[in-house]
């Protein structure tokens, strides 16, 4: 949040945002959240998986991860601290899912398909992980230290 | 009527996931620790385990598990942050977090169901 110095020199080397800041980066990551999380309603209503891999969720989280990482390579987001918070904390927080992919895996386990089970949790975190690993390649660390500063990958 | 609550659900808990990390994500040396994030992928998995464990579908499903626990909650900045965070440190935050929430969503499930 382009934040004029704070008060608290703790504070402003974590840089946190002043009060009205966090007013609009709340307001941002809500309104962001409300369009990821329908996007994802809207994808499990599209392609329902029933009792198979959860094959919708899981793409969701890869490319979900894979977006957030290519954020601090586009100019205009690193510039605009409530675009970063919209687009990071709200759209693709709200997109991807951390209480889907766990509950999911619990059901699978629950009705004994162990394989499937765990080739979703360990599948789904080594994939995503690939991703962010691969499309870092487009941004510098300093890109990525400034999205993080700006809170927009929470 | 579905997608309404779903989005009032999300209004709620993406917000609420910022303000966690905002208050309890904590500078060490030149990396970030990020308890915030962890606490509320852990707390929402565990709700969500507790919903589907005790049956819940319909409307309340759509408000509380697809639309404020898929919100509160998030994979995107674990990846990220795990990253960004780089080597074994990195590995066992992704691996930590994912198997720390599949205990809560299990525990959740059972005391539900």
């Amino acid at each position: 949040m382009g934040r004029p110095a704070a008060a608290d020199p703790a504070e402003a080397s974590r840089g946190l945002v002043t009060p009205p800041h966090v007013r609009v980066a709340l307001l941002a990551a809500s309104a962001g959240g409300v369009v990821g999380a329908l996007a994802r309603w809207g994808l499990g209503e599209r392609f329902p998986v029933g009792d198979g891999f959860p094959a919708t969720v899981f793409w969701i989280n890869v490319t979900g991860s894979a977006l957030l990482a290519a954020l601090p390579a586009i100019a205009v987001v690193r510039r605009t601290p409530w675009l970063a918070v919209f687009l990071g904390t709200g759209v693709l927080g709200g997109f991807t899912t951390m209480s889907a992919a766990s509950e999911q895996t619990v059901v699978l386990l629950d009705h004994d398909h162990t394989g499937t089970a765990l080739v979703y949790a360990g599948g789904t975190l080594l994939a995503a992980l690939a991703a962010v690993w691969l499309v870092d390649r487009w941004s510098t660390p300093a890109d990525r230290a400034l999205l993080e500063l700006e809170e927009a990958d929470e | 009527m579905n997608g309404l609550l779903v989005a009032l659900g999300a209004a709620v808990g993406a917000p609420l996931r910022l303000l966690a990390g905002h208050h309890l994500d904590r500078v060490r040396g030149e990396h970030t620790v990020h308890w915030g994030t962890l606490l509320v992928n852990l707390l929402g998995s565990a709700l969500l385990g507790w919903l589907v464990g005790h049956g819940v579908d319909g409307r309340p499903l759509a408000l509380v598990g697809t639309g404020f626990c898929g919100a509160f909650t998030t994979y995107s900045a674990v990846t990220v942050q795990a990253v960004n965070r780089g080597g074994w440190p990195g590995i066992a935050y992704a691996v930590g977090t994912v198997a720390g929430c599949l205990l809560t969503a299990w525990a959740g499930y059972k005391v539900g169901g």
